[in-house]
């Protein structure tokens, strides 16, 4: 419901609008118990200047990032200058420091009237929450995990914070809610926490279960997501890189008029965090080049409204499954009749050794530079030769194509799955927010939800294909011509199911298969949920953003989500709750995916 | 420099303006260091509302206490009755929760372009600081300090962030800046942070030398104010309670109607903390009868309000402001006398009848239509009376007269606050938290290596004693008034509308900001038993040298201080590694030395 519209006003047009969950919840007698701590995501913390060169002056401790972003406006360059990160580091360049905001503000909006965390905190207001039971576990988002606490020292923060509030609240655990990218951030926090000084926090191997009651993970991007690979390969228009990615409606192509897209592939080229959110796990999790967990997923984009009777999902589904199928393993083919094509019938020539050679065109692009201007086009044209990119092979293109940013990224995060987790290396701290090569903490009492949106078309692979040449042109982009509506293929992209920006696959497994019981990476049999909402829109144009979205950021006012929260900061455990509440496949998808646990 | 003028503009006028403190010192290689927390005062932290009754509806995290102050205008019956705390217990009403606002925030600015910390914090950025290194250690100002702990666990959050600092800046100490209020709130907090739990934190005796490096007070009431005292016996129309006081231009009384002026009453009457303002130390400290420590003689303050602009020849505040030898010196140990001849005579001249067993009784009219409650409306028309038959009121009288006139209050506050001199700081009785605050009835943390700054303005009257009389009778009535008439005749005068003043920022006579770490803490004294070291430094009020300088960059105004350059260059050189000596040791305008001289205590 808009704000600007009194309560009355909504009422006489929808009639009177159900009790918000914390009001509901209040009445049935619950009350403020356990401390929450939210870790927000990728792009919704607000940044804010505090050093800046001389085009940023009169900027001091305004935000660059989030509100209103008046300054992309009014000057454009100097905003990008200031948002960049070094490119060598991944740090402060020189004479610049941009910080996150602290507190609940850093968060709760991203934008006037765009809320992120503001109603669930006023739903949790209404039990008895206050900022001495609420924590905003802020970060700078464009950072790779570790660098948060070597520049910044956030980790420690988290850690003194929560250890406050446990401490000031009768020793009663954290609910931590880790939203979006902050679901591996949180996972990279809770390996540091325990790991000995001076890599990690020194906290000792029962932190965890001292400290944390509960992680509720919301719309967490455990696997990774495909997006990022477009974001990463080719900053698609309708989709700049991540940031665009996870908050939409902001970052319009005009600001920067014809090089809008090199320069803000440029800045998010700089931010380390971005290859987080690489597909983990390879093909073993996302398929192959003729399988793949989700193949026989039928599409409907046009979901009904959500009626007081459910529509039996599986059976509508199962219907069409017999259907052409979209190959979801290809993550990227060149072409659509690659796309479709059974392997056998792919010639693919691998592009590994070929040499770049150097750019025959007069690299005039200073202002503007991406690695493809490094590229010759012998290596372009290798690039398109190999056809079809499974996610191995895609963690491999994005090393060909983008060394220098790769070489950065492989430093702080890892892809792979691991065959043995006592292997010293795992110590390492570029494994802590992949979990396939972590195992959780010892931490039997913990429990590990999964809160996601389903019913939402969610980017999965994508059709490629070469630009026509230009000066500082990027040489790859989506082939938007390529469509078909029986393989949720849409203007070159195949969807899957998810919240829009994050799959079922990525956002349940782990939860679902990966941790379920006693298994390695869950050595100690942390209990896990999951927890999927149904994605309805709006019933009409004043309910806003709408109380029943599944979709990635909208959902933090699904009201069901609410109270799920509310119920679980205010001592009800997993089994309370209902155990797992699933609209999607993931159960059945899960069960293909053949990962040792 | 108002933000809304382009600097050009103002150079233009001006010729180039002076290198702000951050940028000079920068450029002499000065860079971050110590951590530095920031203790805000009373007044100037913003409050937010976390729960409220029907009335409040839309109002969910927007600020009640500073910003706008929109709310007290649209709906001010309302705001008063949220910004009220419980009249028995000093916590929450039921079904409303009013909190904090945190971070640098809560107090860089109390309304819009009216600046706090904001100026300090950008200087300090400029040498390196961020949120990383800059802590502001806010709180609910309307609480007792203990209270604050109790509700909020505010002492708490400041000590885990203390240490989280220390630990993350490479076992660096930390530089304490509190302001106003804040002064005394740290004192609590250093006592509180070293007695074992459950009264304290649990800290140990050597948490403050392991974790401070020195507290650079500013403005500090370390031996209260007499202001307070006023606030608290009769609210004066030109200064509402100790709020009025210590954030001038807000809360005008012709804006709000005199029904919302007594609801203003009643609500700063609820909020304990006013009461950590009373002066402390009885006659010792503020003077009796026939003697104060600033009063008589030569030298003394020239309380002309007429300051002389500042030149770029900064002439010697010392002599040129205060060589009117001969002007009639004023009795400011007398901080209440009733009527002006009283409070002129000799002490053997006056004829006082005790108050004391006077059984106030019923009050007499009826007093339905009075839908306000405050003290004064259960209060017999002979009580009243017998106030104003004990004529005079000195510091230590003064005590019993609130307790007088508003035992509930004072009842309350005397659970949390204290106010007299230790014989034997070593009695155990001084264990429990109502000491805290007051730094003649606690000693000093055991921590040899810290430094304790005083950091004040001089050079605006400031006031100090007040004559009073008794007001004509209506319903709903405040019985007492300060005697505008009262005035000292000659433009140099101390005694002006009733107010006795002396030197001062305004709000602070430089007797409380100044003594202790003049005097009563300087070496090793009982209140000092470490011997840490103390200095005082001053910085002589001038104002702005026109208007598009704003509040001024040379203010000694409570404040408006926080701007002033000298203060801020200080501030930066202590947080950047400088001691005291560095610093050039004390720098002094005021007489506080040679007043400090004339208190008798025993050290």
């Amino acid at each position: 419901m808009p704000a600007s519209f009194p309560q009355y006003v909504t009422e006489a047009i929808t009639g009177p609008l159900p009790d918000p969950p914390g009001v509901k919840l209040q009445k049935e007698g619950l009350k403020a118990k356990h401390p929450v701590v939210f870790v927000p995501g990728i792009v919704t913390g607000g940044l804010e200047l505090w050093e800046g060169r001389k085009c940023a002056e009169g900027l001091f401790r305004k935000r660059l990032w989030g509100g209103t972003f008046g300054e992309v406006y009014k000057r454009p360059l100097c905003w990008l200058e200031h948002m960049s990160l070094d490119n060598e580091t991944g740090l402060d360049p020189c004479g610049i420091r941009v910080r996150p905001v602290s507190g609940l503000v850093a968060a709760d909006y991203f934008a006037p009237g765009y809320f992120v965390w503001a109603v669930l905190i006023a739903n949790l207001a209404r039990i008895g929450y206050e900022e001495k039971t609420m924590y905003m576990a802020a970060y700078d988002w464009r950072l790779s995990f570790q660098n948060t606490e070597v520049r910044d020292q956030t980790l420690s923060r988290i850690k003194s914070n929560i250890e406050l509030m446990v401490a000031t609240n009768g020793g009663k655990k954290a609910v931590v809610l880790p939203h979006s990218m902050g679901v591996p951030y949180f996972l990279h926090f809770m390996k540091w926490v325990e790991a000995p000084a001076p890599m990690g926090g020194g906290g000792g191997p029962d932190w965890c279960s001292k400290y944390i009651k509960a992680v509720v993970n919301i719309g967490g991007p455990f696997l990774g997501v495909p997006k990022a690979i477009a974001g990463l390969f080719s900053s698609e228009a309708k989709d700049i890189a991540v940031a665009r990615a996870i908050a939409p409606g902001f970052l319009d192509n005009d600001i920067f008029k014809l090089q809008t897209l090199q320069h803000l592939m440029r800045m998010s080229r700089t931010w380390d965090s971005t290859m987080s959110m690489i597909p983990r796990g390879g093909d073993t999790i996302w398929g192959g080049l003729d399988w793949s967990p989700e193949e026989g997923h039928s599409c409907g984009n046009n979901r009904e409204k959500k009626n007081d009777t459910q529509v039996s999902d599986e059976a509508a589904e199962s219907a069409v499954s017999q259907a052409r199928s979209a190959n979801y393993g290809r993550i990227i083919s060149f072409g659509k009749d690659v796309a479709e094509a059974p392997a056998s019938d792919i010639e693919r020539i691998d592009f590994r050794g070929a040499i770049k050679g150097n750019n025959a065109a007069n690299t005039t692009c200073r202002d503007a530079w991406t690695e493809y201007h490094d590229m010759g086009l012998g290596g372009i044209k290798a690039v398109a030769e190999y056809k079809a990119y499974t996610t191995d092979s895609v963690v491999d293109l994005l090393h060909y194509v983008a060394p220098k940013m790769m070489a950065r990224g492989t430093a702080h995060f890892s892809y792979g799955i691991a065959d043995n987790l006592d292997d010293p290396k795992y110590k390492h701290y570029k494994y802590w927010s992949n979990p396939l090569e972590t195992t959780l903490p010892i931490a039997p009492e913990m429990e590990i939800f999964s809160l996601y949106g389903v019913g939402l078309p969610t980017e999965r692979a994508y059709i490629y294909k070469l630009s026509p040449a230009a000066e500082c042109y990027i040489p790859f982009q989506i082939d938007t011509s390529s469509n078909d509506e029986d393989t949720c293929l849409k203007d070159g992209v195949y969807s899957v199911d998810g919240d829009e920006t994050v799959p079922v696959l990525s956002a349940g497994y782990m939860c679902a298969k990966g941790w379920r019981g006693k298994t390695r990476f869950n050595p100690s049999g942390i209990r896990t949920y999951v927890r999927e909402y149904k994605h309805s829109p709006p019933a009409n144009l004043l309910e806003g953003r709408g109380t029943l979205s599944g979709a990635h950021v909208d959902i933090m006012g699904n009201f069901a989500l609410i109270e799920d929260v509310l119920r679980i900061a205010a001592g009800a455990s997993g089994e309370e709750l209902g155990g797992d509440y699933v609209y999607s496949d993931i159960f059945k998808w899960s069960e293909r995916i053949k990962l040792k646990l | 420099m108002p933000a809304s003028i382009p600097q050009y503009v103002t150079e233009a006028i001006t010729g180039p303006l002076p290198d702000p403190p951050g940028v000079k010192l920068k450029k002499e290689g000065l860079t971050v260091n110590h951590p530095v927390v920031f203790v805000p005062g009373i007044v100037t932290g913003g409050l937010e509302l976390w729960e409220g009754h029907h009335c409040a509806e839309g109002l969910f995290r927007k600020r009640l206490w500073g910003g706008s102050f929109g709310e007290l205008y649209k709906r001010p019956l309302c705001w008063a009755e949220h910004m009220s705390l419980d009249n028995e217990t000093g916590l929450d009403p039921p079904g409303i929760r009013v909190r904090p606002v945190s971070g640098l925030v809560a107090a860089d600015y109390f309304a819009a372009g009216y600046f706090v910390w904001a100026v300090l914090i950008a200087n300090l950025a400029q040498i390196g600081y961020e949120e990383k290194t800059m802590y502001m250690a806010s709180y609910d100002w309307r609480l007792s300090f203990q209270n604050t702990e109790v509700r909020d666990q505010t002492l708490s959050r400041i000590k885990s962030n203390i240490e989280l600092m220390v630990a993350t800046n490479g076992g660096k100490k930390v530089v304490v800046i509190p302001h106003s209020m804040g002064v005394l709130y740290f004192l609590h907090f250093m006592k509180w942070v070293e007695a074992p739990t459950p009264m304290g934190g649990g800290g140990g005796s050597d948490w403050c030398a392991k974790h401070i490096k020195a507290i650079m007070n500013i403005g500090g009431p370390f031996l209260g104010v007499p202001k307070s005292v006023s606030g608290l016996f009769s609210i004066e129309a030109r200064d509402i309670a100790v709020a009025r006081a210590f954030a001038p231009g807000f809360l005008e009384k012709d804006v709000l109607g005199l029904q919302t002026f007594q609801h203003l009453m009643r609500m700063t009457r609820t909020w304990d903390s006013t009461m950590s303002m009373i002066p402390k130390g009885g006659d010792t400290i503020w003077g009796g009868l026939d003697w104060s420590p600033e009063g008589g003689g030569p030298g003394d303050f020239n309380c002309s309000a007429k300051k002389l602009k500042n030149n770029s020849t900064r002439n010697t505040g010392q002599n040129s402001n205060r060589n009117l030898a001969d002007m009639k010196s004023a009795n400011y140990g007398r901080i209440i006398s009733f009527g002006k001849d009283v409070a002129e005579v000799h002490s053997s001249r006056i004829e006082r009848v005790d108050f004391k067993d006077v059984v106030k009784g019923d009050k007499l009219a009826n007093s339905s239509s009075c839908d306000i409650w405050i003290e004064y409306n259960e209060m017999h028309n002979d009580a009243i009376k017998a106030v104003a038959d004990y004529k005079i009121y000195t510091a230590g009288s003064i005590l019993d007269l609130l307790h007088f006139v508003a035992p509930n209050l004072m009842a309350r506050g005397g659970a949390h606050f204290s106010y007299g001199i230790a014989d034997n700081l070593d009695d155990p009785k001084y264990g429990h938290y109502k000491y805290w605050s007051n730094p003649l009835e606690t000693k000093l943390p055991n921590a040899p290596d810290m430094e304790i700054y005083s950091m004040y303005g001089v050079g605006i009257p400031t006031e100090r004693a007040y004559v009073y009389k008794l007001t004509t009778q209506h319903d709903c009535y405040i019985p007492f008034q300060i005697d505008t008439s009262a005035d000292g005749g000659s433009e140099d005068s101390c005694l002006k509308g009733g107010v006795f003043s002396a030197d001062g920022d305004e709000t602070v006579p430089v007797l409380s900001a100044g003594f202790m770490c003049a005097k009563g803490w300087r070496g090793k004294t009982k209140f000092n038993p470490s011997g840490i070291r103390t200095y005082i430094r001053e910085y002589n009020h001038a104002p702005p040298a026109n208007l598009l300088e704003g509040r001024g960059t040379q203010s000694g105004a409570h404040v408006d201080i926080m701007g002033n350059f000298a203060l801020i260059e200080d501030i930066l050189r202590v947080a950047a590694g400088a001691n005291g000596n560095d610093l050039g040791g004390d720098h002094v305008y005021s007489d506080i030395f040679k007043w400090s001289e004339r208190i008798d205590l025993k050290l």
